[in-house]
């Protein structure tokens, strides 16, 4: 369930790109406002753990396959949740960078799905009041159970909503949200099944590694309202900043930006009011944009076009002719970029 | 079996490669952070029917492979191995979005398998300048650009700290996974049960480890930052190599360079 960069449009990736950057720059203040910060070393070997352990698999009876962890909640029951959010985010960027597991820009949907929901709304709405401090292995198995389910729903839940806002894929929101949500219902219960395990050998053999997480973390859990009302923000004005960026002007602003920010180019293009707005259109809209495109390419008509301004570029409007140079260009395009490799690599090898 | 050591090689030539000696590798760590990020952004910008325009961006990942000396098959194996998530996501678009956008002759091709081959080069191509990135870059350099880009040091910290026990913990749930393949047949003993007891001990041992880890960092003098020694200062040749691939990157975005291309090179041929 890690998004590739290949699947969201830039106002998506940015959007999640400030939240998880303000989510961990809170989690960093929390950590040293609570002098954690001897966590740290704690934190990495922690997510080496994670890493580790994704590699033994077991085998789930009665079907043929195997499972393993995932690591947001028990990071979470470990560590507490900024630690544990900054750990998992860490886990999720080598995953990106060495793995390729996930892109750079979907980096921070990534954390936000996997993380977020597993550390800050799981552990201390679900995790927490079900096991809490007297701990059994009952408790333990409840409540990692109904927590890990909790955070891959949502997690789910959150990959097809930025996918859908996105638009680059065609899957219409329902069928998405239909495919998603009961793979990751097994997935969680398999989580929660092997966070329960986990956790009730640890209770078992060294209690007081759980009760100095669990006694360590109280207070991290009710500054909770204060954190979404802060992330509500963040992501309304980053999101509609974009969006009301892309849809102004589509293509002159980008390009300043390009010129004068570099990286934090921020425009969504062509399709800037479509991501904010695609799934509501989707809703009431019975056509929704998918019949659009070619419809307007054949009439030629432009009255979609501030909607979609994607149709004044190339391709939907092509004819024949077109078509052929365009696929000559693309030919030629390759060969160059090919050949250019080449004599890099040839002049290299000779110097 | 074969994945966790398949892995361990992958990080270790990751590692061996960013040790390499060349013209990419000797660049600021920053100046190839900021300029992959603006690539993947102008990639992932453009709009979901465009195939052609997207390939003058190949130009980026072919220069820093081929000056890089990176190996070409090994990285393509890797592009590989992570695509299934978008190959599957992606593969739905042929079958929602039927309408007939490009004729070429008696062959009809339609806005869904034009949005998917756009999803697969989009995919290739911000995956590829990724795993180069961190190929010429290296994890020690790349944390330390993070860092000074802003990034909170508690995570970049623990970051370096993952990354430097990623290698020994691997390494240690590979024999333990070794131990337990040799002692079950069959299916015996591959259980939740005793797989739950096994991450418990490693668990454990990871807990005892970063105990002792701690314990003689503090008597060293550790405060929280870890120094390194070498220094990274942005030179011209790295403000060159940051400002000529962003304007090269907005010119690839505004212009459809292979449509010229191509129109230039059939109004040749008739």
């Amino acid at each position: 369930m890690h998004m590739a960069d290949a699947l969201i449009s830039p106002a998506v990736g940015g959007t999640m790109w400030a939240t998880t950057a303000a989510l961990a720059a809170y989690s960093a203040k929390e950590l040293r406002r609570s002098e954690d910060d001897q966590k740290v070393p704690l934190m990495g070997v922690l997510g080496a753990f994670i890493f580790a352990a994704q590699m033994i698999n077991f085998t789930i009876p009665a079907t043929g396959s195997s499972g393993h962890l995932g690591g947001g909640m028990i990071l979470a029951i470990l560590l507490g949740p900024p630690a544990a959010f900054l750990t998992m985010a860490s886990v999720l960027a080598v995953q990106a960078l060495f793995f390729a597991d996930g892109g750079l820009l979907a980096l921070g949907c990534n954390v936000f799905n996997l993380g977020f929901f597993s550390c800050f709304v799981a552990y201390p709405l679900v995790y927490r009041r079900i096991a809490g401090t007297t701990q059994t292995p009952g408790r333990i198995l409840a409540g990692s159970m109904l927590a890990s389910i909790l955070a891959l729903q949502l997690g789910a839940f959150g990959v097809v909503l930025e996918t859908t806002l996105s638009g680059i894929s065609e899957l219409p929101f329902g069928t998405f949200v239909l495919l998603m949500q009961p793979i990751h219902l097994a997935i969680g219960i398999v989580e929660g099944l092997v966070t329960a395990a986990v956790v009730t050998f640890v209770w078992r053999a060294r209690p007081e590694v759980l009760e100095a997480a669990a006694t360590g973390k109280a207070r991290s859990a009710f500054p909770l309202k204060g954190v979404l009302a802060g992330l509500l923000a963040v992501t309304v004005v980053t999101g509609g900043a974009l969006s009301w960026f892309a849809s102004a002007h589509p293509d002159g602003l980008e390009w300043s930006m390009f010129r004068t920010a570099g990286k934090e180019e921020l425009e969504a293009p062509s399709r800037g009011p479509h991501a904010w707005l695609g799934h509501f259109q989707q809703r009431t809209a019975i056509l929704p944009d998918y019949g659009f495109p070619a419809e307007e390419a054949e009439h030629g008509q432009a009255e979609v076009a501030e909607e979609e301004p994607s149709a004044a570029e190339p391709w939907p409007a092509v004819s024949a002719g077109t078509t052929v140079s365009g696929l000559v260009g693309a030919v030629l395009t390759l060969a160059l970029a090919g050949l250019i490799g080449l004599g890099l690599r040839r002049y290299r090898s000779r110097s | 079996m074969a994945g966790i050591e398949a892995s361990l090689f992958d990080l270790s030539r990751f590692d061996t490669l960013s040790r390499l000696d060349t013209p990419i590798h000797r660049l600021e760590p920053r100046v190839k952070v900021l300029t992959t990020m603006a690539f993947v952004v102008a990639v992932v910008s453009f709009d979901k029917y465009q195939v052609g325009a997207l390939l003058p961006f190949l130009l980026y990942p072919v220069v820093l492979i081929s000056l890089g000396d990176l190996p070409l098959g090994y990285l393509a194996s890797k592009v590989l191995a992570a695509a299934p998530f978008a190959f599957f996501v992606g593969v739905f678009n042929p079958v929602f979005d039927r309408e007939i956008l490009v004729r070429l002759g008696p062959v009809a091709v339609t806005g869904g398998w034009l949005s998917f081959a756009s999803i697969l080069l989009r995919f290739v191509l911000t995956v590829t300048a990724a795993l180069a990135l961190v190929a010429t870059t290296g994890m020690y350099d790349l944390c330390r650009a993070l860092e000074r880009l802003g990034l909170p040091r508690a995570f970049t910290v623990q970051l370096l700290f993952l990354y430097r026990y990623l290698f020994v913990l691997v390494e240690e749930a590979s024999r333990m996974h070794r131990a337990r393949s040799l002692r079950s047949f069959g299916h015996r003993g591959t259980g939740l049960r005793v797989y739950g007891q096994m991450l418990g001990q490693l668990l454990l041992r990871t807990l005892d480890r970063a105990q002792r880890v701690h314990a003689a960092m503090l008597c060293r003098g550790f405060t929280g930052e870890l120094h390194l020694i070498r220094s990274a200062s942005i030179g011209p040749k790295d403000v060159l190599f940051l400002c000529g691939w962003i304007g090269a990157f907005a010119l690839m975005r505004i212009y459809d360079l292979p449509a010229w291309v191509g129109r230039a090179a059939t109004g040749l041929v008739p």
